[in-house]
């Protein structure tokens, strides 16, 4: 069994939450990046989004936003991102999906990136920017090289479109719980209960909610819908102001 | 011909290896939804009489198409100038937005919001706005607010709120950008304006349809005036909206050279510069993929022009099949050719034209010569230089 579906099975089995934490490879610069992750894991985050930064990230908020232009400015490119996720997985089991926007995967090569990060040991994708429609070939990549491509569910997705982009998919879903963009809100959306309930119908696989939550109470809220909750924003803000191993604390008490 | 340019974009957007859909999941219902409407408007003849009308009795068309005699006799061949600048709002951007605001109204919209550059098309966003009541938001970049202040006022009186956007390069790119994640979270009620022929399916086909007036005109015009067909026409290409409303109807006149020029900075030998067809690579940005100038990791690099309206990293995906099938040829001109060509056009005609519409006429003037006195050419002149003079002040150092 490959490590995201192991990881939600184990999850289950011991009664809590998946937390999915995102983080920006290379946010301020790779070493202080690579010991912000390996706080994160060990203080409980059970999958690792890492954040692959973009010049032009137009799902992100200004946190997130602020993390890709750091990294790049420190040097972070694809294949420093690789590089780190080899590092990690010498010693760490957590599954790792890479976060990121079409163009520099697209410039990688979609295969050579599915088989490079196969090789690091990565174990999943995210591409924001790259709806079902457009994602074919790199689906087509990824299935070769054995990564999930994570679909995304947005609150705007009529039910027919969900199951559409759910039938061939691998992984988890995440579910998108805001219009918006990635950043802390206050509120969990009101219908989301409903348009989970709806997703559950179209899919087996595990659903991962996220965008806005940020805090315990704000995760417990979001566990009560959802198998797994995601946290972005938040961690990347934590990690700058020195306080990440408290908010990963909280999250996992909460879940 | 070899490859299919004419029959573009296919079901899915796709021009070719261009074009397409590459944006995130919470926005692609409303993609959807803006191109299931206008589909349905297409074939409506009311929505067709309606803009119609509103681009005789509001813009003001047709546009002359005027022979310019002086410059014609400077520049040695015939030239003949599409004054799009004569138009309401002062460039061809209008066009376009009447177009979309009736989509707006016909979609239930209560709110239009828009990107902008030169602040051309956020004026002629925020015009249709007024025009039909609805509340419109214009991102703009620092920069090219700084740059472009008389058209920041212009939005402002009509009602319009401008929104600064100080991420990246401040410039049009980043507008663009903040504009997407604008949209993401206020779609329900808000229409996004797109001013160019570039971002995600339908807008790449749905700006150049409301475009082609232009070209379609200009072919009746020239015929009517010339007696025949011109040997080239030249357009601007920042995005590349003016650009392809003048091509497209001539794209079957294989003898009719088209001409694309794209802003050359300080030339394509330096980094500043907003050349994406004849500098960049195939990448995808803001919705669709095109040629992209970008570094080889595949992060965007910055643009740079003395013309707010050509300072765009990237550009429209029909014009990368275009240039791929080599139907229009792109070229590019300085800064120095096109503030040289500004003034030789308003000592010559008496017409200041927008920096943008000048690349034009410098690409027109090395051409020229090839041609010769029997020779006829059309430049897209598609704006007026009025927002221009603080930058051709500071360019120059009055």
């Amino acid at each position: 069994m490959n490590r995201i579906d192991a990881c939600f099975q184990a999850g289950r089995a011991r009664g809590r939450k998946t937390l999915v934490g995102y983080l920006t490879a290379g946010d301020p610069n790779m070493t202080v990046s690579e010991a912000d992750i390996r706080a994160a894991v060990a203080g409980g985050v059970d999958i690792l989004e890492l954040g692959v930064p973009f010049s032009d990230p137009t799902a992100d908020g200004p946190v997130i936003q602020a993390a890709a232009f750091r990294s790049l400015q420190a040097g972070t490119t694809t294949s420093t991102v690789l590089e780190l996720v080899r590092r990690l997985r010498r010693d760490l089991a957590t599954p790792i999906v890479l976060f990121g926007y079409a163009n520099p995967v697209f410039a990688y090569g979609y295969e050579r990136f599915c088989r490079d990060a196969a090789a690091a040991g990565a174990d999943g994708l995210l591409i924001v920017d790259l709806p079902y429609e457009e994602a074919g070939e790199l689906r087509a990549a990824a299935a070769r090289h054995g990564l999930a491509l994570i679909p995304l569910i947005a609150p705007t997705t009529p039910k027919e479109r969900a199951s559409m982009i759910l039938a061939q998919a691998t992984g988890f879903v995440y579910y998108i719980l805001f219009r918006g963009v990635t950043g802390a809100r206050h509120d969990v959306a009101d219908d989301a209960a409903a348009q989970i309930q709806t997703l559950r119908e179209v899919t087996a696989l595990p659903i991962a909610a996220g965008f806005g939550v940020s805090d315990g109470p704000q995760a417990r809220a979001v566990a009560g819908l959802a198998d797994g909750v995601v946290v972005g924003s938040a961690l990347v803000k934590a990690a700058r102001e020195g306080r990440l191993p408290q908010l990963v604390h909280e999250l996992r008490a909460a879940l | 011909m070899g490859t299919e340019i004419v029959k573009v974009p296919d079901a899915a957007g796709h021009f070719g290896a261009y074009g397409g859909r590459y944006v995130a999941e919470t926005l692609m219902p409303a993609l959807l939804a803006v191109e299931a409407a206008y589909r349905e408007a297409q074939s409506d003849p009311a929505f067709r009489r309606e803009f119609e009308e509103l681009l005789k009795h509001y813009v003001g068309r047709p546009s002359p198409l005027y022979f310019a005699p002086r410059l014609s006799s400077v520049y040695g061949t015939r030239i003949y100038l599409k004054r799009e600048d004569l138009n309401h709002t002062g460039a061809h951007k209008i066009n376009n937005t009447v177009g979309q605001a009736l989509l707006a109204v016909r979609m239930g919209k209560k709110k239009l919001m828009a990107e902008t550059g030169a602040g051309q098309h956020g004026v002629a966003t925020a015009t249709v706005a007024a025009r039909f009541g609805m509340r419109c938001d214009v991102y703009m970049g620092v920069e090219d607010i700084r740059r472009q202040a008389p058209n920041v006022q212009r939005m402002r009186l009509l009602g319009a709120r401008v929104i600064p956007v100080t991420s990246g390069t401040q410039t049009l790119k980043d507008a663009m950008s903040e504009a997407l994640r604008s949209w993401v979270a206020e779609v329900d009620d808000t229409f996004y304006v797109i001013g160019t022929v570039a971002g995600p399916h339908p807008y790449p086909e749905m700006v150049r349809d409301f475009q082609s007036v232009i070209g379609v005109e200009t072919r009746a015009q020239i015929l009517a005036q010339a007696g025949r067909l011109p040997e080239m026409i030249l357009a601007c290409v920042g995005g590349g909206s003016n650009a392809a409303g003048i091509f497209r109807p001539f794209l079957d006149d294989a003898a009719v050279r088209l001409v694309g020029v794209e802003a050359g900075g300080e030339g394509l030998d330096t980094e500043r510069h907003a050349a994406s067809i004849e500098a960049g690579k195939v990448g995808i940005l803001h919705g669709s993929k095109s040629y992209v100038l970008q570094d080889p990791h595949g992060q965007i690099l910055n643009a740079y022009s003395i013309s707010a309206g050509l300072d765009y990293p990237g550009v429209g995906p029909e014009h990368a099949l275009w240039a791929d099938a080599r139907r229009v040829e792109y070229s590019a001109v300085t800064d120095r050719e096109a503030l040289a060509a500004f003034h030789e056009l308003a000592h010559l005609e008496g017409i200041l034209p927008a920096l943008e519409s000048s690349h034009a006429l410098a690409e027109a003037k090395k051409r020229a010569p090839k041609l010769g006195p029997g020779g006829t050419l059309v430049v897209c002149l598609s704006g007026r230089g009025d927002k221009d003079l603080s930058s051709v002040e500071e360019a120059e150092g009055l």
